[in-house]
């Protein structure tokens, strides 16, 4: 009886353990959002007088609505709202497309099997692993015959044609796991190429699609490099427009503002997160685990 | 009219031949089984049939009409598959339907053979759950019903019941033939059970190596098979193959068989062809008796052998009793308590069963 009790007293000692180091991870790990949050709901002078970490004295949501219309980027002082615009325009189609994409891919690859169709995959697959940098100049050669350099369309299509690596690879992987006979009752009951994909098989796939979009959006969403090299001025996402009005400033250095930007060019892929991302576990894990 | 004809059809994957000229017949009506292990080509063959697959060599008629290119929706068939491949989003009535929406026709017209369907299967009440919901019986009637309502010249199944326990498996096995003698529709059905053959088939064909071994009514099959393969393929326990030495006087053909630690023994009466008898005498030949052909000696007429028994298994309704016979193992089946292990026990033969079969071909001799 003492023994078991001395037992389930070490049990607890070893959770109440767990629970302390992770509560200190969580704290390390949350310290710079708590900071970007007080700070961007403080006025600038409360900030030079020297509290960072506290809570704020006065509560007060200038520095957001300064980050969202006021501030200034270069020489307009629009604030972040139009680049924002920019960001959606730029990412909707994006994802849409390059998950569009990747899911007919991915169809193919596995229920329209063609010889070399792994070969095909294995390059795809090359994809992925290519570093951003490496495909910046011929991206802006390519970009500059089809006319569409420095504009939303063409950030659109590199944003698209560098996703079609992941998505095909997440769609392929997830089709994979679905049996072929499916395709075949299918095709017996009469139904084409589309229709099996549009009626049978993209039905199934919702946690793929989630996790595709998830991903693609916080790609592209985050992405500075390809914004920076193949956008200017009015037309740039808002990362690089984040990036002027935190390096760019004449006189004081506007905290309060700069924290409430980064705020805002965040909240996008914390809420997709919130909203789907459930989805997310359940659909990278989808297929591991067969039974 | 809804006849198949399957006429020296081929397929090769490259240089590798899946199917070697593989001709098989049948008429209005007809149960064909395609029966064999996995690896034979079987699958490969009904899924040609169904224009899932390409045609190499040869021709397929369905109804007398050439398919070879046309595309599955157009051959007037309907499949049934090894796992279902009901539509996992829609519901049973969805899925059943989704044919006869794709080929356009109207609401009405699709609740009425729905319906019929759904009743003649006996699944009416589920038809608005989702295959996740349904056990696998219930999924295998929503297949079928999935395929009864496309009025087919020619159903396909591919293992439907492969994926079933074996209680499920007996009962849908009984459904499907009185399915089959309700619709009086063509079937051809692919198993590598042999008791599904022999239960259902009009046709049997025994395949191996994409070779079609043997084409005839399951009861041919069993009683005559064509070679050593089939005879051990088809019947459980399997037909003995016994080696023995032909010994012909007049019209008396004689197996001489060896039982070990004892003088040979003689199995006299085995029915043959004069012609045969007289090229096969005094040759090594094989031996086939099927287990429920050997019967305790009782005195009585009929080639007799002497054997030490080395295991008894009941079974309830009759025991097995394994013993040696020519170098190797022999099963008869015997009614129950008649033998005991480690004893001698006097067999008799119903030699008029007997299939001799050529010891190097291994093909039967008539």
């Amino acid at each position: 009886m003492a023994e078991a009790l001395s037992q389930s007293g070490k049990a607890r000692l070893g959770r109440l353990a767990i629970y302390a180091c992770l509560l200190a991870v969580a704290l390390v790990y949350l310290m710079p959002l708590w900071v970007m949050v007080v700070t961007s709901l403080k006025p600038l002078d409360e900030i030079y007088g020297g509290s960072f970490i506290g809570l704020p004295q006065t509560v007060t949501l200038d520095a957001w609505r300064a980050a969202w219309s006021q501030a200034c980027i270069g020489t307009e002082c629009t604030g972040l709202k139009p680049y924002f615009v920019n960001s959606l325009l730029m990412v909707i189609p994006s994802v849409i497309l390059s998950t569009g994409i990747g899911a007919i891919n991915g169809y193919i690859l596995t229920k329209w099997k063609f010889p070399g169709a792994n070969f095909v995959f294995g390059l795809l697959l090359f994809g992925c692993f290519l570093p951003y940098q490496a495909v910046l100049i011929p991206m802006a050669r390519t970009l500059g015959i089809l006319g569409l350099a420095g504009s939303i369309p063409g950030l659109i299509c590199v944003h698209v044609s560098y996703g079609i690596c992941f998505t095909t690879l997440f769609f392929r992987n997830y089709f994979v796991s679905l049996p072929d006979e499916l395709t075949k009752a299918a095709m017996v009951d009469g139904a084409g190429f589309f229709r099996i994909f549009w009626s049978v098989i993209l039905p199934t796939s919702i946690p793929i699609i989630v996790v595709s979009c998830i991903w693609q959006f916080t790609q592209i969403w985050n992405d500075f490099l390809f914004g920076v090299s193949f956008t200017s001025g009015a037309s740039s996402p808002i990362t690089v427009a984040l990036n002027n009005i935190v390096n760019v400033t004449t006189g004081r250095k506007q905290y309060n503002v700069d924290m409430a930007a980064a705020m805002i060019a965040a909240i996008p892929t914390l809420f997709v997160y919130v909203v789907a991302g459930r989805y997310f576990v359940r659909g990278l894990t989808a297929g591991a685990v067969k039974g | 009219m809804s006849t198949l004809e399957i006429d020296r059809v081929r397929k090769a994957y490259g240089s590798l031949e899946v199917l070697k000229e593989v001709s098989i017949s049948i008429g209005t009506g007809d149960f064909l089984v395609l029966l064999g292990p996995s690896g034979c080509g079987k699958s490969t063959l009904l899924n040609m049939i169904a224009g899932l697959e390409t045609i190499s060599g040869g021709d397929i008629r369905i109804a007398g009409r050439v398919v070879n290119h046309l595309s599955p929706k157009d051959r007037d068939i309907a499949m049934v598959f090894q796992s279902y491949a009901l539509y996992p989003t829609m519901t049973v009535r969805q899925n059943i339907e989704f044919g006869m929406k794709i080929r356009g026709l109207s609401q009405a017209e699709r609740d009425k053979s729905v319906k019929t369907a759904a009743d003649l299967l006996q699944i009416t009440h589920l038809l608005d759950r989702k295959p996740s919901q349904l056990s696998g019986g219930q999924r295998q009637r929503v297949a079928m019903g999935r395929a009864i309502v496309r009025q087919p010249k020619l159903f396909l199944f591919d293992e439907p019941l492969s994926n079933l326990d074996a209680k499920l498996r007996v009962d849908m096995r009984t459904e499907i033939k009185r399915l089959h003698q309700r619709l009086g529709t063509t079937i051809v059905y692919v198993t590598h059970d042999q008791i599904e053959a022999m239960t259902l088939a009009t046709r049997v064909a025994v395949m191996k190596d994409g070779v079609v071994q043997h084409l005839d009514e399951p009861q041919s099959v069993y009683d005559r098979p064509a070679n050593v393969y089939v005879a051990r393929f088809v019947g459980s326990p399997a037909m003995n193959i016994v080696p023995g030495v032909l010994e012909v006087q007049g019209d008396n053909v004689t197996a001489k068989v060896d039982i070990a630690g004892k003088p040979p023994g003689r199995i006299t009466g085995i029915p043959l062809s004069a012609e045969a008898a007289r090229k096969y005498a005094g040759k090594k030949v094989l031996v086939g008796i099927r287990p429920e052909n050997f019967a305790v000696a009782n005195g009585g007429s009929g080639a007799m052998l002497a054997v030490t028994v080395d295991v008894v298994e009941p079974t309830g309704p009759d025991t097995l009793v394994v013993f040696h016979l020519g170098g190797v193992e022999v099963t008869a089946r015997l009614p129950p308590k008649q033998v005991d292990a480690g004893r001698e026990a006097a067999l008799s033969i119903d030699t008029s069963k007997i299939v001799l079969f050529d010891a190097d071909t291994e093909t039967r001799i008539d």
